[in-house]
């Protein structure tokens, strides 16, 4: 996902080169076409209509609108068409029609307007209905069909069915289809129940229900048939849902924990700074967004590394200024701790602003992608849940497979030996203690994405980490996994029939349960490191 | 007696002489000199002491529990919340007829819910003698579900706080909600009379703030008196080491419990006199970072001396209504500062830095009360 955006902008690049030429040719056909219309049969002109509907050319909606509002003028002197934006007063404001460029205000004794007449209003009507299904982009097509179900009057079907025999994109036809399929149903066919099988579309459901209560009962069988069919995959889609959101909760919740995982779960210092170092990854995106002005997809590819570099270093300022002076004496580090995140906040307040911040969203995280009709994943959760996993890997790796890894477990279980082996435990201290604020700030880069960013940010997050560090097992980095993700699923799973707030209670009520029954958590620690 | 005890130490006798000499100087500045006069204590004056005072009987529930038996809460606002909660029922109760929307029994935030009864747990609040049982009692019985479930699994250390906040921040997010039945957002307020006294009268005022000094001096010996009995020498052990304590045959859990209960009704006593000296209850008062603040009271007064809470809080709340009223932004930079400073620097906090003469003198608190009335 990192290297795939310059690549697009170059891309991009690329083809603006040819544009002037391209575009010097679409004028020419545009002034032709246009100029097909201004002819004094109506006859003829009907035909030029058509020529336009047919054409593909994207600026024909707004070419027919202008015309069916009596807005499409040509310019008596230059012959140049325009598009009147307002016409009221004396001078009106106008865009040239081919061009779109604005060609400020114009007398309107020097325009002259094409007129129509009502039959030619009609065919407009039902041509501007249909214009989007000849769009050149499939994914205009097929949302313009997607528009046009439940819409289908008797007048359309005969044009739709033109459209549909040269249409190629399966996805098209079968939109297409169901949208016949729905006005033959209102007309009380029975076949078309079977063409609308299947469709979690909210119209096609709504003319399901209709055709459900009909007078006819064997269409009115077919079709609660039908609906129930319906029905059950919307459950299916549902459960689904909840499960992405879930998982998405989840993958915030691990993200926010993981740092402290490190901090709190290996080295056993209390970091209640912690959201706040994940409010200065966060802040970072921003600033890395006021850095490189319109290009927000690469700073967030670089605010990958400078949210980690800059909680890192906080990391360590607050480790050397701070919490070396506490050692062994964690209720102390908790509360001065605590003084760093009311300063970090107040910083954040004063240095910048006490409002929240907003972040853009690059294109290649916004929108969604669409399973089905009742089941659609938002990118930018996909992309964090993405995020978190590979995050988790990353530090599980370095747990496991590194020296420093090593080091840390020597000097968390036996400081004094791992120091008399040659272990530099000061150093393993610091360098810890910033990979997990590292996290940290990471995981403020992903949250920019879903939240607001503001100097509570953090503070929103520091007891639900604590929460989730705790409830998966001190000192496990698998347990924060497991913890963040099914707390982030019960969660969802409560809310619908709890709402939002009650199910955090519930949640945290939980938990709390939880540690009474079982202190260690999900996954205890067993052995050596369960003595320290 | 037990409770005779502290009587014969020096230190508490001290500590009592000067509450209650302070207590009489702000009374008699207060009523004896006409309001021009400079040493004239005002009534504002007065109830913002009262509010420190009720604030340091907080402090000193809190002190019991970590300092002698060294429980970091950091869910202590909870209880004083919900005694100023069960308060604030009851003066909301008191206001009757006389609210905007003038129903005779329903608080105005209820009919503007458009509820049509009162719910089952407001019941009984018209009645002070109940409503003064359930501040003791609404406190106590969440202390006791929480820490029977909590010590009986010997959950202790960090867990212990970090689930005691989860517990506050829980009991916040209930109370911000309307569905509960307690003004949600915007909580109790436009309290009228209690026990028939107007509550805007100055009399009244001067009253609670005399009340919350008696409830400290009060509360203060019974600390005292808990800590000087053999059950606090046993608290203290398991303080220091709660293994040993376990093996030497004590049922630590028990102590625990009691003592943390006892915190917690203090706690709540002092959220009782809280409310109608500021007028007001809302979720806010449950919030963690305040449950928190509590605890830097009592750090920064020093821990394990019940007096050092009480000068810290005092010193606290004065230097924030200072630091609020100049320059709000600082505030925040000055409280985070003072956490960092007091236990890298002054792990004893300012009783610590006063030393043992000093602290036969007990000359701390005088000073403190008198900085803050002037």
């Amino acid at each position: 996902m990192t290297i795939l955006s310059p690549l697009r902008q170059l891309l991009v690049l690329c083809l603006l080169a040819w544009l002037p030429l391209m575009a010097s040719a679409q004028q020419d056909e545009g002034q032709q076409r246009l100029a097909s219309l201004d002819v004094a049969s109506y006859d003829q002109m009907s035909d030029a209509i058509e020529g336009i509907i047919t054409s593909g050319d994207e600026r024909s909606r707004g070419w027919l609108e202008a015309l069916l509002d009596g807005k499409l003028q040509r310019h008596k002197e230059t012959g140049r068409f325009v598009v009147v934006l307002e016409n009221r007063g004396r001078n009106w404001p106008v865009v040239d029609a081919l061009t779109g460029e604005d060609g400020g205000e114009v007398s309107r004794r020097d325009l002259d307007r094409i007129g129509i007449n009502n039959a030619l209003r009609g065919q407009l009507q039902s041509a501007l209905a249909v214009l989007d299904l000849y769009a050149d982009a499939d994914r205009a097509r097929r949302q313009a069909a997607r528009d046009l179900l439940g819409r289908v009057d008797a007048m359309m079907v005969a044009p739709l069915q033109e459209v549909l025999d040269a249409e190629a994109d399966r996805e098209v036809r079968r939109l297409l289809e169901q949208g016949l399929a729905i006005h033959r149903l209102e007309q009380g066919n029975l076949e078309a129940v079977e063409t609308l099988q299947g469709s979690l579309n909210g119209q096609v459901r709504a003319a399901l229900n209709t055709a459900a209560r009909s007078d006819d009962p064997a269409l009115a069988d077919a079709a609660s048939a039908a609906l129930a069919d319906i029905e059950q995959t919307m459950k299916l889609n549902r459960g689904l849902e909840t499960l992405y959101f879930g998982l998405s909760l989840g993958s915030v919740l691990v993200l926010a924990a993981i740092g402290l995982a490190i901090t709190f779960g290996v080295m056993g210092v209390i970091n209640m700074a912690h959201g706040e170092l994940i409010m200065l990854g966060a802040y970072t995106t921003w600033a890395m967004q006021q850095l490189l002005p319109g290009q927000p997809g690469l700073a967030m590819v670089l605010s990958i590394p400078a949210g980690f570099m800059v909680a890192a270093l906080a990391g360590i300022a607050i480790e050397r200024g701070v919490i070396q002076f506490l050692k062994g004496r964690p209720l102390e580090t908790l509360l001065a701790t605590f003084g760093v995140s009311l300063i970090l906040q107040q910083l954040v307040r004063t240095a910048i602003s006490p409002l929240n911040r907003s972040v853009v969203t690059p294109d290649w995280m916004s929108g969604s992608i669409m399973i089905n009709e009742g089941l659609s994943l938002t990118l930018n959760r996909l992309y964090v849940l993405g995020f978190a996993l590979v995050v988790f890997a990353a530090l599980m790796l370095v747990m496991r497979r590194t020296r420093l890894g090593l080091e840390v477990r020597a000097v968390t279980q036996n400081r004094a030996m791992a120091r008399s082996m040659g272990i530099r435990a000061t150093r393993v201290d610091i360098m810890t203690f910033a990979l997990g604020s590292g996290v940290a700030g990471l995981a403020g880069v992903a949250l920019s994405q879903l939240t607001n960013v503001g100097p509570n940010l953090g503070q929103n997050y520091i007891i639900d980490s604590f929460m989730v560090v705790v409830f998966g097992g001190v000192g496990n980095l698998w347990g924060t996994l497991v913890a963040g993700l099914s707390l982030g699923v019960i969660n969802q799973i409560l809310e619908p029939w709890a709402g939002a707030v009650m199910a955090k209670i519930l949640v945290l009520v939980f938990i709390i349960l939880f540690i009474q029954k079982r202190p260690r958590g999900l996954f205890p620690q067993k052995g050596r490191a369960a003595e320290g | 007696m037990w409770l005779t005890r502290p009587f014969r130490e020096r230190s508490t006798l001290l500590f009592l002489g000067i509450l209650l000499a302070a207590l009489a100087m702000v009374t008699l500045l207060n009523l004896a000199l006409p309001a021009g006069h400079p040493l004239h204590v005002s009534t504002y004056t007065v109830t913002l002491l009262g509010k420190y005072l009720s604030y340091a009987l907080l402090a000193v529930a809190v002190d019991l529990v970590w300092g002698y038996l060294g429980i970091l809460s950091l869910g202590h606002g909870a209880f004083f919340a919900l005694g100023g909660y069960a308060m604030g029922m009851y003066l909301m109760r008191q206001i009757g007829d006389r609210g905007t929307y003038g129903d005779p029994i329903l608080p105005d935030f209820m009919v503007f819910l458009d509820w049509d009864s009162l719910p089952w747990y407001w019941q009984g609040f018209d009645m002070a003698w109940f409503a003064f049982l359930m501040v003791l009692l609404a406190p106590g019985l969440l202390a006791l579900v929480f820490g029977y479930l909590a010590f009986r699994s010997r959950v202790t250390g960090v867990y212990l706080s970090i689930i005691t906040q989860a517990l506050t921040f829980a009991l916040m997010l209930a109370f911000f909600r309307n569905e509960m039945g307690f003004g949600g957002n915007n909580g109790l307020t436009d309290f009228r009379e209690l026990l028939g006294f107007d509550l805007r009268s100055d009399a009244t005022r001067l009253g609670l703030f005399l009340a919350t000094g008696i409830a400290l001096a009060l509360g203060y010996v019974l600390c005292r008196a808990i800590v000087a009995s053999k059950l606090g020498r046993v608290s203290v052990a398991t303080r220091d080491a709660e293994a040993r304590t376990r093996f030497l045959g004590y049922r630590v859990e028990r102590f625990q419990l009691f003592v943390f209960v006892v915190s917690a009704m203090l706690a709540g006593v002092a959220g009782a006199l809280y409310v109608p000296q500021v007028g007001i209850i809302n979720p806010g008062e449950f919030s963690p970072i305040f449950s928190i603040e509590i605890v830097l009271w009592v750090a920064l007064g020093g821990r394990a001396t019940l007096y050092g809470a009480v000068i810290g809080a005092i010193l606290v709340n004065y230097a924030k209504t200072v630091f609020t009223g100049v320059m709000p932004d600082a505030w925040l930079f000055a409280l985070g500062g003072m956490f960092v400073l007091v236990t890298v620097l002054l792990p004893k906090g300012i009783a610590g830095l006063l030393g043992y003469r000093l602290k036969r003198k007990a000359a701390a608190p005088s000073t403190t009360t008198g900085e803050a009335s002037a």
